[in-house]
């Protein structure tokens, strides 16, 4: 007779079931990489920022017009006053000078590239005027890969996209079954429970190998990101960070008996962290006040880790808290939900 | 292959010389705003080995209640619970092994196969039956391959009573298998409860159709609000009703007809009045439909209706409760 393998068998089912619902595949895979690609594109290789200045309609305009257009990274405009009120409060225009024995610079200091704008302004209508330059100074550019933007954002894409593949992946399942009255039963065969968790941990685990290597993919051959660290370092905080968060999902399916309750739950435990885990800017600009809850938050644990292990080179043991505190958060949850899970 | 010559043979014998299950006193208590609500009220069951025992009753009735604490799916509020000489808590792998349930409503995974669905159950347990054999055994095969969210209603419930097959059960729960389905799928689904029933294993089913239970069950438990209000064959309880016929007419609005008479009725044993339909239940219709046409003509009522049939459990349970079976909308609170 043949020989039947329990967890083998839920392993499969989870896996036909994944790979039979295109529009999860999409979430997991596609969506990652059409973000990583998208926001890539948008931050590479930035030209120097173009200010858009308005100049207002008067007397002694053309002079002032004359002296900013001899710049190429200028545009500029001449309005009346209304018009330019407008376009300033639209963002049309960065910056709108008006002339006058003293020149007034119209802004908001609170948009960087308004204040970016009227410094560049002020230097060039100065310079105009006569002014030297008093210490002598020179430009050494840093663009080279391993400390750009997208080599910051790429290891972020890839923490949240194991939180959320994880999160969805497991909390998901559980609450399709509960609702189907399939969990009831299961919990009528002789199923073991260890078998039932473990095959949705190792199929999270599964689904989380091609994840890894689209959005790693898109860095290096993309962006020509580099990976200084282990990759299996990097795969280990991969695997971890995916048990760590599907534990969380565990905890938050625990015991919901709709689709919109669990919903809610993973969306109260993922917001915060896609704004203050560092995941598309880095979580230092946050008060400090705050910084020993971000720090420990799981999704900031897994940035900072990656992120050293890839782009600085860091070898695994130099990011052994992080590890041990990402595993708490997967094993505290975990036995929660052990504790509380409902079959019925 | 014979897919049950397995499990058959060592089961009759043990099977039958003790109760396949056993409870007594059972209570189960929800608690709602209105206080406790007794969903099962002091039931005592004994279901034999080898039989197939159905528990009869309206909706809300308790009878889902009661088969799922004896599936070890629900833990009674009190009373004490044998399954198969075993007991829940104690050894519940062993009993799992040996159970096969099909619960009211469940739905599989949509995207999986027939076949997958059989395999991933078949694999729960230490041995069991090849889920080509159950497929085929519960007629699927043309289906084996297509995903079970393309299924029909009756197919689904073969799919799910397939799944409480493939572990080879002792003893097998069928909960409400038949509700919703089209008269085809019914007849098919009996079809194959009966060929289980005969390899001599037991089987215990909950249904409120009473031409289910008369045609599937060997014995009968009518349970109405939580209790067991009586018990037996289908023959023996429809012959306690006193005789095994009904005649059942109507008469134009406003026709005076006091039971009295028509129980004074010759071979009239049980008068049940409705709304404007009248049930007689009478052991020789030969010499009671002539009786009651005399009345209606001495009385001068205009006859609508008259029909005569055989006693029902339906008629039992009116019996025992002045209520009908499916009356949805005298559900017991």
């Amino acid at each position: 007779m043949k020989t039947y393998y329990p967890l083998r068998e839920l392993t499969l089912a989870r896996l036909r079931e994944f790979l039979r619902e295109p529009e999860a595949v999409f979430w997991t895979y596609g969506f990652p990489l059409m973000m990583a690609v998208g926001l890539g594109i948008a931050f590479r290789d930035r030209p120097a920022e173009i200010a858009h200045v308005d100049v207002q309609l008067e007397a002694r305009a053309p002079d002032v017009v004359a002296r900013l257009s001899a710049r190429h990274d200028f545009v500029v405009a001449v309005h009346e006053e209304a018009v330019w009120r407008e376009r300033l409060r639209m963002g049309k225009a960065d910056l709108v000078v008006v002339p006058g024995d003293t020149l007034t610079y119209v802004f908001d200091p609170s948009r960087p590239e308004s204040a970016l704008a009227r410094a560049r302004v002020d230097d060039v209508l100065q310079r105009a005027a006569g002014r030297q330059d008093s210490v002598r100074t020179a430009d050494a550019r840093v663009t080279e890969p391993g400390s750009r933007y997208i080599d910051f954002l790429i290891p972020g894409l890839l923490g949240m996209n194991l939180m959320g593949g994880s999160m969805w992946g497991v909390g998901f399942a559980i609450v399709d079954m509960r609702v189907k009255k399939l969990l009831k039963r299961l919990a009528a065969t002789p199923m073991t429970r260890a078998d039932f968790l473990s095959s949705l941990a190792g199929s999270r685990l599964l689904f989380m190998l091609p994840e890894l290597l689209v959005i790693m993919g898109t860095g290096i051959l993309l962006f020509g990101m580099p990976v200084r660290g282990n990759w299996l370092a990097i795969l280990a905080l991969a695997l971890l960070g995916a048990l760590s968060f599907a534990g969380l999902g565990m905890l938050a399916a625990c015991r919901a008996e709709r689709i919109e309750t669990v919903s809610g739950l993973m969306n109260v435990i993922m917001v915060p962290m896609w704004l203050l885990s560092g995941t598309f800017f880095s979580s230092e600009r946050f008060p400090d006040l705050l910084q020993p809850f971000i720090q420990a938050l799981p999704l900031t644990l897994l940035n900072q880790a990656l992120r050293a292990v890839i782009l600085e080179g860091a070898p695994l043991a130099s990011q052994s808290w992080r590890v041990l505190a990402l595993a708490g958060w997967g094993l505290v949850p975990f036995g929660l939900s052990l504790k509380w899970f409902r079959w019925n | 292959m014979a897919p049950r010559a397995g499990g058959a043979d060592g089961v009759t014998a043990a099977g039958t010389a003790a109760p396949a299950v056993r409870c007594r006193a059972l209570t189960k208590q929800y608690p709602s705003k209105e206080g406790p609500v007794h969903a099962v009220n002091g039931l005592d069951l004994e279901i034999r080995g080898g039989e197939c025992f159905g528990l009869l009753g309206p909706n809300g009735a308790g009878k889902t209640t009661t088969i799922e604490i004896l599936e070890g799916l629900l833990a009674p509020s009190s009373g004490d619970v044998e399954v198969l000489g075993r007991r829940w808590g104690r050894h519940d792998d062993d009993l799992r092994q040996r159970l096969g349930i099909s619960l009211q409503e469940t739905r599989f995974q949509d995207k999986l196969s027939v076949r997958e669905v059989l395999t991933l159950f078949r694999s729960f347990y230490r041995r069991g039956v090849e889920p080509s054999d159950v497929i085929e055994l519960v007629g699927l095969t043309e289906k084996a391959s297509a995903w079970v969210g393309k299924l029909s209603g009756g197919q689904r419930q073969r799919l799910a009573v397939a799944c409480a097959l493939v572990g080879d059960p002792e003893l097998l729960f069928l909960d409400e298998p038949t509700t919703g389905l089209d008269p085809q799928s019914r007849r098919q689904l009996w079809e194959i409860i009966r060929a289980f029933g005969r390899s001599g294993r037991t089987i215990a089913l909950t249904t409120h159709y009473m031409d289910e239970a008369e045609r599937l069950c060997d014995r009968v438990a009518i349970v109405d609000r939580g209790q067991v209000i009586a018990l037996g064959s289908p023959a023996e309880l429809i012959a306690s009703m006193g005789g095994a016929h009904v005649i059942e007419f109507s008469c134009a609005p406003g026709t005076a007809l006091e039971p009295a008479a028509l129980s004074a009725l010759p071979s009239v044993r049980d008068v049940v009045a409705g709304a404007g339909d009248t049930a007689l239940t009478v052991s020789e219709p030969h010499v009671a439909v002539p009786a009651l046409l005399g009345l209606l003509q001495a009385r001068g009522a205009e006859l609508h209706r008259l029909t005569t049939r055989h006693v029902s459990l339906e008629d039992v349970f009116m019996h025992l409760t002045g209520r009908h079976l499916r009356d949805e909308d005298v559900l017991p609170a």
